[in-house]
């Protein structure tokens, strides 16, 4: 079974270290699904590639521009979301967060979810769990125990054997996750309860709707 | 099929001279423009309900019986009547009323409404904006349909041996149609009571237009009022024409660039491409619109936004004149040249209405239901 993982990524610069760790999450991802026997295929959503699509939609009531519902239907399809954003006043990128902000309210409902994010400094890695975490958690996301949080730093020098750890950690528990989401058709039900951006076709029937209101 | 204009009835400032309309030239406006509709052959006038500035069309019922009054065979409808925060004792008194008033020219078009305090300031809750609207249109039916109600539901006080004046005009209620962008309820409720569906998709690109029109059409066929084919579809459209494509950006771009929702956001040539506003020559109005019926089907009704955004009474009043006279005539050949024949061209108008009959499903409160106990019986 191929498991669709999809990335998000916020970084502005090219290359950004956004997308070094966010590469370097999706291959540690690709080969923990591997080793338990399934295969995952890895699609990237660039967000700078976006911000235009966003910016629109946000300012005509909320049309989504063809790119804006193509990267809807991939999040609102993916079996696991690798979602890292670089660090900006404090907080996720305004960036990131508009994306998340044109996103269906069940887009994510139950999806595997690793957080990551980048900085300057270590100063800033509580971002992972004071911003990151609560905003997945709102949309019911189900979010690893590991998140990953990479300063320039970590990017070499003494000790950046351990973000490889961090990462290694990070990429088994989201790959069990989605292995474990296979099981018994769980996968399925889930996909099933998230509309994405499509027009539901399955509809309760009127009668239970006036019957529910007791008409 | 019918063609109309539909009027939100803002008052917005007029971005290159900064006049602002006051409320009373605003509503003089609008008559103006449902006049002149009528003048140049189209079938329909629109208004819109609000409760809040900058918006004056708080009282549609008085400004439709205003215009019937002074015109002879223009439909009045609205866009749309707010089925969840109006009480709908009032909406069946006050459109039956008008019904008397214009000679059976009305319908309405019922939508929930999307600005969150009016809900609380008529004592309702947005959270409750579908069951709202299911709850209150099916107690619409009954009081326009039963002499006599007794009635109890969840949103409002209970109604015992109640009757609805005055009755329908020959005891045949207006048709009516159901407007919504994205809930599948709202196309659901319209499917099941064999009504119509509007989808105003001046905001929203067609594709998505065609799946909510599309679950519309399955679920119309399913509560057996007809083939999917024969569901009563309208649709919005908004343009601005000129002799020449340039000519109707140059005049146009000034109100655009700062119009109210989409003012501020994308250039006028993207949401061209994202939503059927089209700038430019009849010509490429009449292609764009002809191609809604590729997307949708062949549809009874298209309404056309043209008086928003701060445009002057004078241009509104031209765009009127261009759409009547060079735009509308080429449509109404061209959809009725690809239409089937079993087809309906027209939506249920009152005399098509009275002409069914007093047994026809358009009496019964639940024809679906109607359906069932006859076939069982």
């Amino acid at each position: 079974m191929t498991r669709r993982i999809v990335v998000l990524t916020a970084g502005l610069s090219q290359p950004s270290s956004t997308r070094l760790l966010a590469d370097r999450l999706a291959d540690a991802v690709v080969t923990q699904v591997s080793a338990r026997g399934e295969s995952a295929t890895v699609e990237v959503v660039e967000l700078r590639e976006l911000a235009h699509d966003l910016a629109t939609t946000m300012t005509t009531g909320g049309v989504p521009t063809p790119a804006v519902e193509a990267a809807r239907e991939l999040v609102s399809g993916a079996d696991a979301i690798i979602a890292v954003s670089p660090v900006f006043a404090a907080s996720y990128s305004g960036l990131f967060k508009m994306f998340v902000d044109v996103l269906d309210p069940d887009a994510v409902a139950g999806t595997p979810v690793l957080v990551a994010a980048t900085a300057g400094t270590a100063r800033h890695q509580l971002v992972l769990d004071h911003a990151l975490r609560p905003l997945f958690a709102y949309l019911r996301a189900a979010v690893v125990p590991t998140g990953v949080f990479a300063a320039t730093d970590d990017f070499g020098g003494a000790g950046s054997g351990e973000l490889g750890d961090r990462i290694t950690r990070a990429a088994g528990e989201l790959a069990a996750a989605v292995v474990a989401a296979g099981v018994g058709g769980l996968g399925s039900d889930r996909a099933s309860g998230r509309a994405g951006m499509r027009v539901g076709q399955d509809v309760t029937d009127f009668e239970d709707l006036l019957a529910g209101l007791g008409q | 099929m019918q063609f109309g204009i539909f009027s939100v009835g803002d008052i917005t400032p007029d971005p290159t001279t900064g006049r602002v309309p006051t409320d009373g030239e605003r509503i003089a406006a609008m008559t103006s423009y449902a006049l002149k509709a009528e003048e140049v052959g189209l079938d329909v006038f629109a208004s819109g309900q609000h409760h809040n500035p900058p918006f004056i069309s708080s009282a549609p019922t008085t400004h439709l019986a205003y215009i019937a009054a002074q015109t002879q065979r223009l439909q009045l409808s609205t866009a749309t009547t707010l089925i969840t925060t109006t009480d709908p004792v009032r909406i069946a008194e006050d459109y039956a009323f008008l019904q008397h008033l214009s000679g059976g020219r009305v319908d309405l078009m019922m939508g929930r409404g999307n600005t969150g305090p009016v809900y609380p300031w008529f004592g309702k809750d947005i959270r409750q904006g579908v069951p709202l609207a299911i709850e209150n249109y099916h107690l619409l039916r009954r009081l326009w349909r039963e002499e006599v109600v007794d009635w109890q539901g969840k949103f409002r006080t209970p109604l015992q041996g109640f009757t609805a004046t005055p009755r329908p005009l020959e005891g045949t209620p207006p048709f009516v149609w159901h407007g919504s962008i994205r809930s599948t309820e709202i196309a659901e409720q319209a499917a099941y009571y064999g009504d119509g569906f509007f989808h105003n998709h001046i905001f929203w690109n067609i594709e998505h237009t065609a799946q909510m029109v599309g679950l519309y059409r399955r679920r119309f066929e399913h509560y057996g009022h007809g083939s999917a084919d024969q569901a009563v579809v309208g649709l919005g459209g908004q343009a601005f024409i000129a002799g020449s494509e340039a000519e109707a950006k140059r005049a146009f771009r000034p109100y655009f660039d700062v119009a109210p929702v989409y003012g501020h956001g994308p250039s006028l040539e993207e949401f061209s491409r994202m939503t059927p506003l089209t700038v430019g020559t009849p010509e490429m109005v009449i292609e764009r619109t002809l191609g809604f019926a590729d997307a949708v089907g062949d549809y009874q009704r298209q309404l056309f936004l043209i008086d928003h955004a701060g445009l002057p009474q004078d241009v509104v009043l031209e765009q009127i004149e261009i759409l009547g006279r060079e735009v509308v005539p080429v449509l109404r050949r061209e959809f009725e040249a690809r239409r089937p024949a079993h087809v309906p061209s027209d939506p249920p108008t009152h005399a098509s209405l009275v002409a069914q009959g007093p047994e026809a499903r358009h009496h019964l409160v639940a024809p679906a239901r109607g359906a069932a106990v006859g076939a069982s019986a």
